[in-house]
């Protein structure tokens, strides 16, 4: 790397910089040669790391407050959200984070999906956002019980019950996570545990994450690999830092919009009445984010086979940069590809459509027809179209496609992204 | 001329922008400090009525006030005499008895020792009033410090008496 | 391509805007005007205090509200009393506290910091008092239902004589808004049931207006600070973006690439 031989100017940096090379750290970060033609869609990763960092503050203030106990729970966070000072706000931030926690990340995914960021040399990192991803399900799904309303108890016995499909050491499994013979105080307890510790997790892999990013270094709109740094590249400090600053503040107002005027919108009414074991809701739903994997676990009918499918549903991601067999990585420059992208995006929608409606009739026709396209997406699509697809001519470097007119598409989608967010300014 | 112009504006939006967001961190985290302090079920709760009727001449009562000892002492008529007789230059922390107390007979203040904290035992002491077990400070029958490492006298907290047998604290 | 982005758009589109919940009736709510909606909605503070005269006077009989207190009543945002009112109110109640210094437990009037005296000491007094039903906590119930406020009023107003294709038990109620149209509580409201204070005519629709703002507040009564506190903070980031984006047209004009 081009700062490993960085020398602290000072001499007291020198000599801490020498025992404790944070120095070198900082100005690897700061220096860190960036693509330069990064579009707007790049910022999440920076959007993501404010989600993260808001989730642990906020909750940790939460955890102040809040009582791990089935008879206290749900009064401690009325108590919370009444008086509390500013323990309204601060929840309904913690609440509503999560869900732009979800936002973020799915466009995260999808940006890689359709940049091909996933591919090599970059299995690693994808590999590890899959892991984060999956820690994050588990952290919402934790963080959804603690108020101990209707939807966080039936949810989590729905959620646990998973496990009882396992042959023969499954209901062994669901006893020992719930701690009894239903979801309770036991169950409470650790679930309150883990959903503190998960951050954490997560934190120390967003680390490795972004370490393993800093190998390769970014990929790029183009999806070429380029000279760093080189006139392709700006430094991260000040051209990316400001720019995802500036994306995070629009973030912000979206974030801000729910928070203020619509704080339980993403909720469930449900779930402001306490748990009550002896009567289920009219409908159980999960939380919108969960709504695909929901509908992939009801669109079979066996329920062990079920949930097999929903859990491949997402850990066919983990060996989705072996099944992807062509060499183009972004879908710039792959014509049949692009198409099978938005199709893919309008699965996924509809996935967590039905995932939100009754599991019959035409709904549960479409979730099996939109389940078995998932599949055939990663399973059959991708590998056949690397060996069928005709690509486009791939640019030799950054600076040329804006001569070439190849590569006229990926400009016209900035340009149009720059209007969008001047007019969201005005 | 121009380009220096250029420069100014430059800066200024740099400042603006720096300031402006600095304006917005310190905004944000107001709130994640405010939630700590008393909340509002806590402050609601903040007088406690006692009923005095059954503690006798001699006898000292204890209740919890936000969370604190209050000691209520009937003091003796003896009591009353000694804690009245010290010349004020004789404490560490001037004050009349008469300034202590509402009615004489009556002695209400915090059970708290000055010095750290700790609540201190009736009826023991080299000043026959209290003693702090923790670091060994002396209070007089009229709770204020005579001896040991702790600064000033017992507080008197803020109360009234609603009739002869009942104080409200706070 | 254009035609797959059309789809996906209006897709999108309805997938966002459309609310996820499955309402069973199609019976679209009754409409009345709410001061508390909007970007800078207010509760109307008369409403409030009669609300909560009809809460007292009619619903408390069966309906808690537990995670009120009196001092609530006083609070800024909410109905406002003052504190003495506030004080009276308390004090016309009486609570269980205790144990004394001779250990038993006695009552007394209730004080600010008390919490709403509630009609029966817990959910199964409640529900052998009626019928097996059990009257829900009225603290949080406009968010706890689907529809919030509108759903409420209309529910209140919804009672009336049931098809002839549905038969009712005894102690059943034909309600339009109800889900599955039976309820158990019967219409609580009628015109001139209760003499408000401030010579408001207690028709239904009033009462019903009233009480709804009132469980508005309590299920939500930092919603006035919200509102505030939300439009500072949004016109606070617009104008920190508009700064932002000039800083960041100005560290990027030293590169030729366009952002």
């Amino acid at each position: 790397m081009s700062d490993s031989n960085y020398t602290p100017k000072s001499k007291v940096g020198k000599w801490f910089n020498d025992r404790l090379p944070l120095l070198t750290l900082a100005n690897h970060l700061t220096d860190y040669p960036t693509p330069k033609n990064l579009n707007y869609w790049w910022t999440f990763g920076g959007i993501l790391t404010f989600c993260l960092l808001t989730q642990i503050v906020t909750g940790l203030v939460l955890a102040m407050h809040y009582i791990a106990d089935t008879k206290l729970a749900f009064a401690s966070v009325e108590h919370i959200m009444r008086d509390v000072n500013y323990g309204w706000l601060i929840r309904y931030v913690h609440a509503n984070g999560a869900s732009m926690f979800f936002l973020a990340v799915y466009i995260h995914i999808f940006r890689s999906l359709f940049y091909g960021s996933y591919k090599s040399p970059r299995e690693i990192i994808w590999i590890l956002g899959i892991i984060i991803y999956l820690l994050m399900m588990a952290a919402a799904f934790m963080g959804y019980v603690l108020p101990w309303g209707q939807m966080s108890y039936w949810g989590a016995t729905v959620i646990t019950n998973l496990f009882s499909a396992i042959p023969l050491i499954g209901e062994g499994i669901t006893t020992w996570l719930w701690g009894g013979y239903s979801v309770d105080n036991p169950t409470l307890t650790r679930f309150f545990t883990l959903h503190y510790l998960i951050p954490f997790l997560i934190l120390g892999l967003v680390v490795l994450h972004i370490w393993a990013l800093h190998v390769p270094g970014n990929n790029n709109p183009v999806g070429i690999e380029i000279k760093k740094p080189s006139n392709d590249t700006v430094p991260f400090h000040p051209y990316i830092v400001i720019k995802d600053a500036f994306a995070l503040l629009l973030f912000s107002i979206i974030f801000a919009f729910f928070v203020f005027y619509a704080p339980n919108i993403l909720g469930h009414a449900d779930n402001y009445i306490e748990a009550n074991p002896l009567v289920t809701p009219a409908h159980i739903v999960p939380e919108w984010y969960l709504l695909p994997f929901y509908a992939i676990l009801r669109s079979v009918p066996d329920k062990l086979m079920g949930v097999i499918a929903m859990f491949s549903a997402i850990l066919i991601l983990v060996v989705l940069p072996w099944l992807d067999t062509s060499k183009v990585r972004s879908a710039v420059f792959r014509p049949i590809y692009k198409q099978f992208y938005w199709i893919l995006v309008l699965d996924v929608l509809v996935l967590g459509y039905v995932g939100a409606m009754p599991a019959e009739g035409l709904y549960l026709l479409i979730a099996r027809v939109a389940t078995a396209y998932y599949f055939a997406h990663f399973l059959i699509v991708l590998p056949v179209l690397g060996w069928v697809e005709k690509t486009n001519p791939i640019p030799l470097s950054i600076s040329e496609p804006v001569l070439a007119g190849s590569a006229m598409a990926t400009r016209g989608v900035r340009e149009e992204k720059i209007e969008v967010n001047l007019k969201s300014l005005g | 001329m121009s380009e220096k112009k250029q420069n100014n504006r430059r800066d200024f939006i740099f400042t603006a922008t720096a300031t402006a967001g600095a304006v917005g961190v310190g905004a944000a985290v107001w709130p994640l400090i405010d939630q700590m302090n008393p909340d509002a079920s806590v402050k609601a709760l903040a007088s406690t009525e006692v009923d005095i009727s059954s503690v006798k001449p001699g006898q000292s009562i204890t209740v919890v006030w936000r969370g604190k000892p209050v000691f209520i002492k009937r003091r003796t008529q003896e009591e009353i005499e000694k804690a009245r007789s010290v010349s004020l230059e004789e404490l560490k922390d001037p004050q009349k008895d008469e300034d202590r107390v509402k009615k004489p007979e009556w002695l209400v203040m915090l059970g708290i020792c000055t010095h750290l904290g700790c609540v201190p035992l009736s009826d023991k002491g080299e000043y026959d009033g209290w003693f702090c077990p923790c670091h060994g400070s002396h209070y007089d029958t009229s709770g204020r410090i005579r001896k040991g490492p702790a600064p000033i006298n017992m507080e008197v907290p803020q109360y009234v008496f609603l009739d002869d047998n009942t104080i409200k604290i706070g | 391509m254009k035609k797959l982005k059309r789809i996906f758009i209006i897709f999108l589109s309805v997938y966002l805007f459309q609310n996820h919940s499955i309402s069973a009736e199609t019976e679209p709510y009754l409409e009345t005007e709410w001061t508390f909606k909007g970007l800078f909605g207010k509760f109307d503070r008369a409403s409030l205090q009669r609300g909560y005269q009809v809460y007292t006077e009619v619903c408390a009989a069966c309906h808690s509200m537990q995670y009120l207190s009196y001092r609530n009543l006083a609070e800024q945002g909410g109905p406002e009393f003052t504190v003495e009112q506030a004080k009276a109110i308390a004090a016309s109640f009486e609570v269980l506290d205790g144990p004394n210094s001779d250990g038993e437990m006695f009552t007394r009037p209730a004080k600010l910091s008390d919490k709403f005296v509630k009609p029966y000491e817990n959910v199964e007094a409640s529900k052998a008092a009626n019928g097996g039903a059990y009257p829900p906590d009225m603290s949080v119930l406009a968010k706890a239902r689907m529809g919030g406020a509108d759903y409420i009023y209309s529910l209140l107003l919804g009672y009336d004589e049931p098809p002839e294709d549905i038969k009712l038990d005894d102690g059943v109620y034909y309600n339009k808004y109800m889900y599955g149209n039976k309820i158990k509580m019967s219409a609580p409201l009628s015109d001139g049931l209760i003499e408000y204070s401030d010579g408001t005519e207690a028709t239904k629709e009033q009462m019903a207006k009233d009480i709804t703002t009132f469980l508005m507040w309590s299920a939500e009564p930092h919603l006035e600070t919200r509102h505030k506190t939300g439009f500072r903070v949004i016109v606070y980031l617009i104008i920190l973006s508009i700064l932002v984006y000039m800083t960041m047209k100005k560290i990027w004009s030293r590169v030729e690439t366009k952002i």
